[in-house]
């Protein structure tokens, strides 16, 4: 390291990670690479059946079984547990939600009991020698007749309606009253899916009897979220759950709600006398009962225009499908509500929003999180309207899109949208596909038959929530805004160390951290350790820590540059003292002997070493008046938020909103119906980037995300609640022969509302999925197909195309033309 | 029942490093590499052959390690992640997924690189097709694949006449 990393910004560079020297040498530490001493492996026993009552269950057998320590059922737990928080209000808070069934099974896969053993071997052994008999129940799969109330998952809430709310803001009647059209369209659907992450979920849970304390080394991605509804469920002190992280193999959301696992494994523990206990998860486990993303239907949904085709109000009704139990929801009932108006400038509108519970894998916050069911919906109400209306998709949306002067831009129910230009990455997305080019060689391809559509999805990234918003969905919840916590210090030997309280699962936090922290001491990243992980330990974490909802370049960063604030600002009082000048003449930099405070006058210096060793190991040098410098500085960045109106359902929800826009051409098949990607585009803004490699591989994750989801990931479910793809090779992630290039385009409009003008980037708002529902519905609409399933794969375009004897168009969507 | 099963004795050749081991003969190759050897770059996913993340060489051949008992093994060489670099220097491929920005949470990488590792000792210049058809059995969530092709081609490049 040489003299020229002086004054180098290291924000903004693609600083190649720290992560990277373990991983690729793979010495990178995955919750299931851990060994304990007397390792316990845990096998759990799970339903057969998606609705059923549990007549008899007996695991004698189990337990006889050489090499078996104990078994543990549903039944057991309930008698020395709380039943997990509920989120969501009155009725149906009062169900009881235990980590495994007590009595009656809910959905396919639910654990009902489970078995500790000396090897993984004997612990799946021992598993299938466990006797259950059931009684089979009527399975609601469907959420519309699950709201039926004919036969019901939870008898203590009395219904399977989990929430309902309506959320109306501006004059809806008077905007239909002076509508030139009205656009009807019956249902669409957002298809259920999950994105896998490679890792399965993995728990090692140790409950020593010595010191009364629960030990996690896990891969759970929201862990402050995870503690607090163990505690209250296990009847601990917070305090007593530790819980680590180290490497994770990808989470996406869907390792925040493996609490329930998480529980069963420390009971287990207990149970065994202390020893640790160990589950991982197999694929087809996680296929079936870890969590899914949230599948929406939208019914009845009417659309007013004006004659020049700009939507001016919209109402709906929304009902989201949660699977068996709430667990973290009814919180998606307000998270869509982030971007209620997308990214058009509709003033009016009326969502009557639903949500039901069913006999299927319980949902979690899946990448996109309940803004991308919204977000596709108001894409394909925009791309409909303009295939109805013979409005081109390119200028439907500039004469929709919120106006880049508009920013910052509030929503009408009171979200404020920090920065963008929406127009310009249009015009950036067009530029690179070569739009005019795809539209000529359209006009050839229809000519010669062929089904070729060019599709534009707008979408937005909310990121840092606001946690006021629960109060919306529960007005008795006592949760608001949203903070990250972080520590930068001195250690004895003068090293910068840095802990933060998030749980990275590939997203180079080290990385962007060091980056931060590189700016602030003016030295090179590599001179900055960055804990791997999370550990309530290090006590940094605030009730909000983890990685998730795409925030960590605005918290996480945050609280990692105030941290870094504090301690430069610590040694520079050090630092005067020692080199008896003024604070003001001490400047930083790097010296013979590394890292160095010097003074600008006199030439005189002190290394990092020099500094520590004054606070840590030379104390009695140090006069009284520094005994406050610690160089160990904690400090806990706060989101300037205030408490959302809970009846009007009105205020800002979201701090950042990071924008993708995405172009695809796309053909369908003659023959095979099998749709094929000729030519992608994906252009991003994430405001003020940090470290401009990692976001660009963090669209094209999201974009493969996006594409598979559209084209080959469903969860599919027979009538009777058998998940009928419940390996990957049935459900089929896609492929790198599947993945077309993704052509990326860029631009930077700066966020006004964190430090560095970053926002948070990383779920994407699944522009895919809208991109291909409206490429292929530019390919099929003359042939009278609506585009109505966020899912469409070479079966489905078949069944669309060949197996309707009527227009499809013709009843799912009416338009009035008053003009 | 585990008290009737023999466990068998083999011979196997692990990063260079002969080995004898005994193991039952529902062990899995993943399973001895990662539970009796403590080898644990190699890594499980799907369990059943879809996602590669379990890929290792068998006498340099990519096998799916999951999908193969400990004792298919005997008598042959497997080279895991692990057996990559030589002498602390990380092996072409190592080098160019990582100057690629070929992996984020790295899970699926060992697999890759040992799937590009087959390739490209059979194929120095391969096509981008080719490259795609080699990892169609490495299922990576978190890159898109872009810049996973990247480092191969990259890695390929950097190979030439090595």
């Amino acid at each position: 390291m040489g003299s020229e990393d002086h004054n180098k910004n290291w924000v903004g560079k693609p600083l190649p990670r720290k992560e990277e020297n373990r991983l690729l040498r793979g010495r990178g530490k995955f919750a299931d690479d851990i060994k304990l001493r007397d390792l316990l492996y845990l096998r759990f026993v799970r339903s057969p059946y998606a609705h059923a009552k549990m007549v008899s269950l007996d695991t004698s057998a189990a337990e006889a079984l050489p090499g078996v320590v104990c078994a543990l059922t549903g039944a057991e737990i309930a008698l020395q547990t709380q039943p997990f928080i509920e989120i969501g209000p009155e009725p149906f808070a009062k169900i009881k939600d235990y980590p495994m069934a007590v009595s009656k099974v809910r959905y396919q896969g639910e654990p009902v009991a489970a078995v500790a053993a000396e090897s993984a071997a004997i612990a799946d052994d021992a598993a299938e020698l466990v006797q259950v008999e059931y009684e089979s129940l009527d399975p609601v799969v469907d959420a519309e007749q699950a709201l039926e109330d004919k036969s019901l998952l939870h008898d203590e809430a009395g219904t399977n309606r989990v929430w309902n709310g309506v959320f109306e803001y501006g004059d809806v009647e008077k905007a239909f009253k002076d509508a030139a059209y009205v656009v009807n369209i019956d249902r669409l659907h957002f298809h259920r899916f999950s994105s896998t992450p490679l890792e399965n979920n993995v728990v090692i849970a140790e409950w020593d009897p010595k010191d009364e304390r629960i030990y996690y080394s896990c891969n759970n991605s929201f862990p402050s979220f995870a503690i607090q509804f163990l505690a209250a469920h296990l009847n601990v002190h917070i305090d007593r759950i530790r819980v680590e992280t180290s490497d994770i193999g990808g989470s996406f959301g869907i390792k925040i709600t493996s609490y329930p696992q998480m529980a069963v494994c420390a009971l287990a523990s207990k149970k065994a006398g202390g020893r640790p206990v160990k589950w991982v998860e197999t694929r087809s486990e996680h296929m079936t009962s870890s969590a899914h993303g949230n599948e929406r239907t939208f019914r009845d949904t009417q659309v007013a225009l004006d004659k020049d085709g700009v939507i001016t109000a919209i109402a709906s009704r929304h009902i989201d499908d949660c699977g068996a139990y709430p667990r973290y929801e009814p919180l998606g009932c307000v998270i869509w509500s982030q971007v209620f108006p997308g990214v058009y400038r509709f003033k009016n509108a009326r969502i009557d929003f639903i949500q039901a519970v069913t006999n299927k894998c319980p949902v979690g916050p899946n990448r996109g999180y309940s803004r991308m069911q919204h977000l596709w919906f108001l894409e394909r109400v925009v791309d409909i309207c303009a295939h109805e209306l013979g409005i081109p998709s390119d200028e439907m949306r500039l004469r929709n899109y919120i106006r880049t002067e508009e920013f910052p831009y509030t929503t009408p129910n009171g979200c404020v949208y920090d920065s963008g230009n929406y127009p310009k990455m249009l015009d950036i997305a067009k530029r690179l596909i070569g739009w005019d080019e795809w539209k000529r060689k359209q006009i050839e391809a229809r000519k010669q038959g062929r089904l070729m559509g060019i599709g534009i999805g707008t979408t937005l990234d909310s990121g840092t929530n606001n946690f006021g918003q629960s109060q919306i969905v529960n007005p008795g919840l006592p949760y608001s805004g949203n903070s990250q916590g972080a520590n930068c210090k001195l250690d004895i030997y003068g090293e910068v160390v840095v802990a933060v309280g998030s749980c990275p699962q590939g997203q180079g936090h080290e990385t962007t951290a060091a980056q931060v922290v590189a700016d602030v001491l003016n030295i090179h990243p590599d001179l900055v350790t960055v804990r791997t992980g999370f550990d309530t330990e290090r006590n940094v974490h605030t009730g909000f820590s983890g990685t998730y909802a795409s925030q960590f370049a605005v918290s996480g960063l945050s609280a990692v540059h105030g941290a870094a604030q504090k301690l430069k600002t610590e040694m520079k009082q050090l630092g005067a003292f020692a080199l008896r000048v003024k604070e003001d003449e001490i400047e930083f930099g790097m010296g013979a002997q590394g890292p160095e405070l010097r003074a600008k006058n006199n030439g005189k210096c002190i290394n990092y070493w020099g500094l520590a060793n004054l606070v840590n190991a030379n104390s009695a040098a140090l006069p009284p008046e520094l005994y406050d410098v610690t160089l160990n500085c904690r400090y806990i960045w706060r989101a300037p938020f205030k408490v959302p109106d809970k009846q009007k359902k009105y205020g800002n929800l979201t701090l950042t909103y990071a924008s993708q826009l995405h172009i695809a051409v796309v053909e369908v098949d003659r023959e095979t119906f099998i749709p094929r990607i000729l030519d992608y585009v994906a252009v991003d803004d994430c405001g003020t980037v940090i470290n401009p490699a990692i976001v660009e591989g963090q669209v094209y994750g999201a974009t493969a995300h996006g594409i598979g989801a559209a084209l080959m990931e469903n969860c599919v479910y027979d009538a009777v609640g058998n998940m009928l793809t419940s390996t990957f090779s049935d459900y089929t992630p896609i492929t790198a022969v599947n993945m077309p290039i993704v052509k990326y385009g860029h631009i930077e409009t700066p966020s006004p509302h964190s430090y560095s003008g970053a926002k948070g980037m990383g779920e994407g708002g699944a522009a895919p999925i809208h991109t291909i529902s409206a490429a292929l519905q530019d390919a099929l609409f003359d042939n009278g197909i609506v585009i109505e399933d966020s899912f469409n794969n070479a079966d489905s375009l078949f069944r669309a195309l060949v197996g309707k004897e009527t227009s499809q168009a013709e009843t799912l969507v009416k338009v009035e033309r008053r003009v | 029942m585990p008290d009737t099963i023999q466990s068998v004795a083999i011979k196997v050749n692990v990063n260079g490093k002969p080995r004898s081991l005994k193991v039952e003969p529902r062990m899995l190759l993943v399973e001895m590499l990662r539970e009796a050897l403590d080898l644990t770059g190699t890594h499980v996913g799907c369990d059943t052959t879809y996602c590669g993340a379990c890929t290792v060489l068998m006498n340099g051949a990519a096998v799916k390690s999951c999908t193969m008992f400990a004792v298919q093994a005997d008598g042959a060489e497997i080279t895991t992640v692990e057996g990559l670099e030589r002498d602390g220097q990380l092996h072409p491929i190592q080098k160019a997924f990582g100057d690629a920005y070929g992996l984020q949470c790295g899970y699926c990488t060992p697999g890759l690189m040992l799937s590009a590792h087959h390739l490209l000792s059979r194929n120095q210049q391969p096509s981008e097709k080719d490259i795609r058809k080699a990892i169609a059995g490495n299922t990576c969530r978190c890159t898109g694949y872009q810049n996973v092709l990247k480092a191969i081609q990259l890695a390929a490049q950097n190979m030439k006449g090595a």
